[in-house]
């Protein structure tokens, strides 16, 4: 009797562990500045306003608050995510048309859960109950450019501004896009297997206990900061590197906004660099600080997390070869348009 | 029993191979594990999102990795 209830007691505190953490996640995150100090100038005993001081105070303070702010996000999305499947997302998408289809694509392209590895069972899948091609790719292009973990490192390193920026652009770019591309009738560049494929039976959905919802947060969280937390680590030192040793507006006189070339070179070095957000975004926010353009350095987060060289390996064992040219310029030229727009508005 | 992990080869799909794999063995199932990589079998199955498993041709779960616990529960449960 006393063993069952002490494995009952285990079974319940299990149950609200996440809930217990919450307020150690709040009080280490709120008093990282602090803990910094103490670190750095207390027992490290270094000297304040030197260049080594300034990289490791920036790198002591960032990656901890990335961690904290990607694991709970991730969780957040990760439970939040339960409720929007991708057989969900294809059931909504069916019959609407081309323009509504577009918005409704991209806007389910950020909350519904992808990788690249699933992007070619996620087109066909799409493309067997009848979603209209350009439907699909505005789809294929949001998921990917618009992701949580995107979100949060732009929210921690830059402010919600830029987030929200990045979002709204990036949605522009994903319906418009998706749009000309459906306009364009460019279902031959298909290759011709995936429209005499078979749709398989519908599964039916699953059913989640909230119990099993917080479990896939706790998954998501895992699988994700598991695997771009070397990212962070590294993309952060770098940054705090440039930080603390790049002098002053270096970056101005080559991705700055008298420099009209940056934009699209940006664009052409950011498509096939292969990089996810974690990595990339810290080594940015650096650059911008040294006097890179806002447009031209979104335009090159853009390039670099949104059109990946392995991602169109991947698509072109669906799509001809033009297809996966004309997704890269229909994309690439919305990146170059977000580019030169925010060089001339900031 | 015939149990199948769907996937085009990406990491997930070789975690999921291992993790169905070690289940088994703790179990102490007659059951053999087979990957299958042909996109064209894979989508028969009505899923899009990889992996999955299919139990005796029914898809047991799709688009993530769960422990072998799990795994272990829904193998004893099917």
């Amino acid at each position: 009797m006393q063993n069952h209830k002490l494995t009952l007691q285990i079974e319940v505190i299990g149950k609200f562990f996440p809930l217990l953490l919450l307020p150690v996640w709040f009080l280490i995150y709120f008093n990282l500045k602090w803990l910094t100090d103490v670190l750095v100038f207390d027992v490290f005993n270094m000297l304040v306003g030197t260049h080594l001081t300034e990289t490791i105070w920036f790198f002591i303070f960032e990656v901890p608050k990335v961690l904290l702010l990607l694991t709970l996000i991730i969780f957040v999305v990760g439970i939040i995510r339960t409720w929007f499947s991708p057989e969900r997302t294809r059931k909504a998408l069916e019959g609407k048309s081309l323009f509504t289809g577009n918005v409704l694509a991209s806007l389910l392209g950020i909350v519904t859960p992808f990788c690249s590895c699933s992007a070619i069972p996620l087109f066909l899948g799409f493309i067997e109950s009848g979603i209209p091609l350009g439907v699909t790719f505005s789809f294929l292009i949001a998921a990917p450019m618009i992701n949580e973990v995107a979100i949060v490192l732009l929210f921690g390193l830059f402010g919600w501004k830029t987030a929200l920026i990045y979002v709204v652009t990036g949605l522009f770019i994903a319906i418009t896009a998706g749009w000309i591309i459906g306009r364009l009738h460019l279902e031959k560049w298909v290759e011709d297997w995936v429209y005499k494929l078979k749709p398989g039976n519908q599964l039916e959905e699953e059913k989640l206990t909230f119990q099993d919802r917080t479990n896939r947060g706790f998954e998501a969280v895992k699988e994700i900061v598991g695997k771009v937390w070397i990212y962070v680590v590294i993309g952060i030192a770098v940054g705090a590197g440039v930080h603390g040793y790049v002098p002053h507006d270096f970056m101005a006189s080559f991705m700055g906004k008298s420099a009209w070339y940056s934009v699209p070179l940006s664009v052409l070095i950011g498509i096939p660099l292969y990089s996810n957000a974690a990595g990339i975004i810290p080594i940015v926010s650096a650059l911008i600080e040294k006097g890179a353009a806002l447009g031209t350095a979104l335009a090159f987060m853009m390039a670099v997390i949104g059109l990946s060289l392995p991602e169109m390996i991947i698509l072109r064992k669906v799509l001809k070869l033009p297809l996966i040219f004309t997704f890269i310029g229909v994309v690439g030229t919305g990146i170059l348009i977000v580019g030169y727009l925010f060089n001339f508005i900031f | 029993m015939i149990i199948k992990i769907l996937g085009t080869g990406c990491s997930n799909c070789k975690n999921l191979e291992k993790a169905a794999a070690m289940a088994v063995a703790e179990l102490k199932l007659d059951a053999i594990v087979i990957k299958e990589e042909d996109i064209t079998k894979i989508m028969s199955y009505g899923i899009m999102r990889t992996p999955a498993m299919v139990v005796d041709e029914k898809v047991l779960f799709y688009g993530r990795v769960p422990s072998v616990a799990e795994i272990k529960l829904m193998l004893t449960k099917s």
